[in-house]
């Protein structure tokens, strides 16, 4: 696969007012990776996530989609970048006053010229895409918390999104469901040829999805590793990367097999 | 039956004080202070050790663990070593994991004491501060009404039909058992003093004006307040610790297209025909006073109902009920906007809706009181 930047962070500091969360965040997500935004808890994921996304300001430094820089963009510009996310929040977050059909249905009767029929039919072909299929008149709360899940996903995938940005997927779910997840994810990004973002700490995922990463620290509020995280889980160093990816085993030896640039230690530590 | 958990304070032989728990040391039975260690420890100079017995111990839970740690604390406070090796392993354990991690000292919030001026400093910027927000927020619902006019605003039509119901007929029994009280009681007021001029026929001008100019916009405004601005607060509080309105917005759809839009324009058709129904409902009240009070007949106190208002009365109150509309819709939307992500935050913003409904709601009827008294309306 030859590497194509799809987004990039330029020295990019989150803060709220004077709070500063992370600093100085340089990373590269190529196209088609599956990149991984990883870190204990409470160390700002999410709000980078909604830097990404282009839903907080950054307090300085750029967010690049395919060389444009987000923030410096035209308002409408930033909408059209905007549109061609496809994002799973935490929770779901569908809209609790429409069926699950009329979720899905909202980005496309907005953004394509499809009638109600050909709407209705790629309703029903996001559902059975995620297995929710025949669950189209259902309200987000009669449904289960994995259910939504995945018809957050069907919403995310509804206009068949360029990035998809995927906020603690397997959070709340039971093992398999979430295996089953990461399996949908990996076939999405096979298929779709989408670039995937996704935050989380659940290491099965970690390993099982992501070619790419960044990991944050929230004692030094900066990324201390980003690359591959098997790489980093062998050629890495830093104590707090190689705790965090062996459950804080200690014992495992660095093999110092991986390429010195795996893990560059861009912390000031 | 448990024993009274007791602590035996000796002293060894070789200069040690010796701390034996004796009994059942259970949190049902009260914390075991310091003080008698404290005591012994004073009245002892030249200690070098603190040692533990445990063998007559029974049953211990976190009781016996605080108490341990405390007398560990107060060892290295005194410099005198405390040997641990006495205790039972199960405390052992959980005193060291309680220890392992030190506490963090700038982690406890202290709410240091704010300087008078500060405060009225702080008070003055968060003033400042909301009133900006209010203004950007009703510079973008203005951007969305241009919008809509241009027929270019995206809501669901579906959405606003429902809200058309829900803050129109839904609201009607609360509208007429309010109204209907209300006329009732300006009638019954103006009956007991217009009564003693022989004037009773008046009270149905009383009540007409009444409720045309004042209180059938009034009281309709007051109820939509307290019942769809609430509504709309937590409605959209809800949403946006969902983060529903996160995805509204990643989409590219503007929230106050979205929701506010068509919340507004809801209550700005519905508010007028709720306040007439007031008027209405209001007149009927006094006519029962009249009728059933002042022997006054249907006909005498409709006719005289008749000739005490006019089209501008009657257009006064509708005008302002549009306002009033406007207000609750914003103050519950613009509310629901700000909240924060939690529920007591949802709770928050729905009282703050109310509250900066109705004052606005009373503000402007004052204003507007004093404006038609100057234009002559």
């Amino acid at each position: 696969m030859n590497a194509q930047a799809h987004i990039e962070a330029r020295d990019l500091t989150m803060a709220y007012g004077s709070f500063v969360i992370m600093r100085d965040l340089n990373f590269t997500i190529n196209r088609g990776d599956i990149f991984i935004i990883m870190g204990g808890s409470g160390c700002g994921k999410s709000t980078l996530l909604r830097h990404l996304v282009g839903l907080k300001e950054p307090a300085r430094g750029q967010v690049l989609y395919d060389g444009v820089s987000f923030w410096e963009a035209e308002l409408e510009a930033r909408k059209q970048l905007m549109r061609r996310f496809g994002i799973l929040y935490q929770s779901g977050a569908l809209w609790s006053s429409m069926t699950l059909a009329e979720n899905i249905a909202l980005p496309l009767d907005e953004y394509t010229d499809l009638s109600s029929n050909q709407i209705q039919e790629m309703v029903s072909l996001k559902l059975a895409l995620v297995g929710l299929a025949g669950f189209e008149d259902f309200y987000p709360s009669e449904i289960s918390g994995g259910m939504r899940k995945r018809a957050g996903l069907a919403r995310a995938m509804a206009l068949d999104a360029d990035i998809l940005f995927f906020d603690e997927p397997s959070a709340g779910l039971d093992p398999i469901s979430a295996r089953r997840l990461d399996d949908l994810i990996l076939e999405l990004r096979d298929s779709l040829g989408a670039t995937v973002v996704v935050v989380t700490h659940e290491l099965a995922s970690i390993f099982a999805i992501g070619n790419n990463s960044v990991f944050l620290d929230a004692d030094t509020r900066t990324a201390i590793a980003t690359g591959d995280p098997h790489k980093l889980l062998t050629g890495c160093e830093d104590p707090k990367v190689r705790d965090f990816l062996t459950r804080g085993e200690a014992g495992v030896a660095p093999k110092r097999a991986g390429p010195a640039e795996t893990c560059r230690v861009t912390g000031r530590l | 039956m448990l024993e009274s958990p007791k602590l035996n304070i000796s002293r060894s032989a070789d200069d040690d004080l010796v701390i034996g728990f004796e009994g059942s040391w259970r949190i049902s039975q009260g914390l075991h202070s310091l003080e008698d260690v404290e005591k012994a420890i004073a009245s002892a100079p030249g200690l070098r050790r603190i040692v533990f017995d445990s063998g007559k111990l029974t049953v211990w839970d976190s009781s016996l663990v605080s108490f341990v740690i405390k007398v560990l604390d107060f060892g290295r406070d005194k410099n005198i070593d405390v040997a641990r090796d006495g205790l039972p392993e199960g405390v052992l354990k959980l005193v060291s994991l309680a220890t392992a991690v030190p506490e963090q000292k700038d982690a406890r919030k202290r709410a240091a004491p704010i300087p008078f001026l500060a405060a009225i400093g702080t008070g003055t910027l968060k003033i400042l501060s909301s009133t900006s927000e209010m203004v950007a927020f009703l510079g973008e619902t203005s951007l969305a009404f241009l919008k809509f006019f241009r027929g270019k605003a995206r809501f669901r039509r579906v959405d606003l039909v429902l809200f058309i119901q829900e803050c129109g007929a839904q609201a009607l029994p609360i509208v007429s058992l309010i109204s209907v009280l209300v006329g009732l009681i300006l009638a019954f007021v103006g009956a007991v003093q217009l009564r003693m001029f022989g004037a009773q026929i008046y009270v149905a001008d009383l009540v007409a004006i009444g409720m045309t100019r004042e209180m059938g916009a009034m009281m309709s405004a007051i109820i939509m307040a307290g019942r769809t601005g609430a509504a709309f607060a937590a409605q959209l509080g809800t949403m946006q610790v969902n983060e529903e309105i996160d995805a509204l917005q990643t989409l590219g759809l503007s929230p106050v297209e979205f929701l506010v839009l068509p919340r507004t324009i809801a209550l700005i058709l519905m508010m007028p025909l709720l306040c007439l129904y007031a008027n209405f409902m209001g007149i009927l009240g006094g006519g029962i006073i009249g009728v059933g009070m002042l022997n006054l007949s249907l006909i005498e106190y409709f006719t005289e109902t008749k000739h005490a208002i006019n089209i501008v009365d009657i257009n006064a109150g509708l005008f302002k009920s549009v306002v009033f509309g406007v207000i609750i819709a914003l103050s519950g939307c613009m509310r629901g906007m700000q909240c924060g992500r939690s529920a007591a935050a949802v709770g928050v913003a729905t009282t703050s809706a109310v509250v900066t409904a109705i004052v606005f709601i009373v503000v402007f009827d004052g204003l507007f009181a004093v404006i038609f008294d100057v234009l002559g309306i």
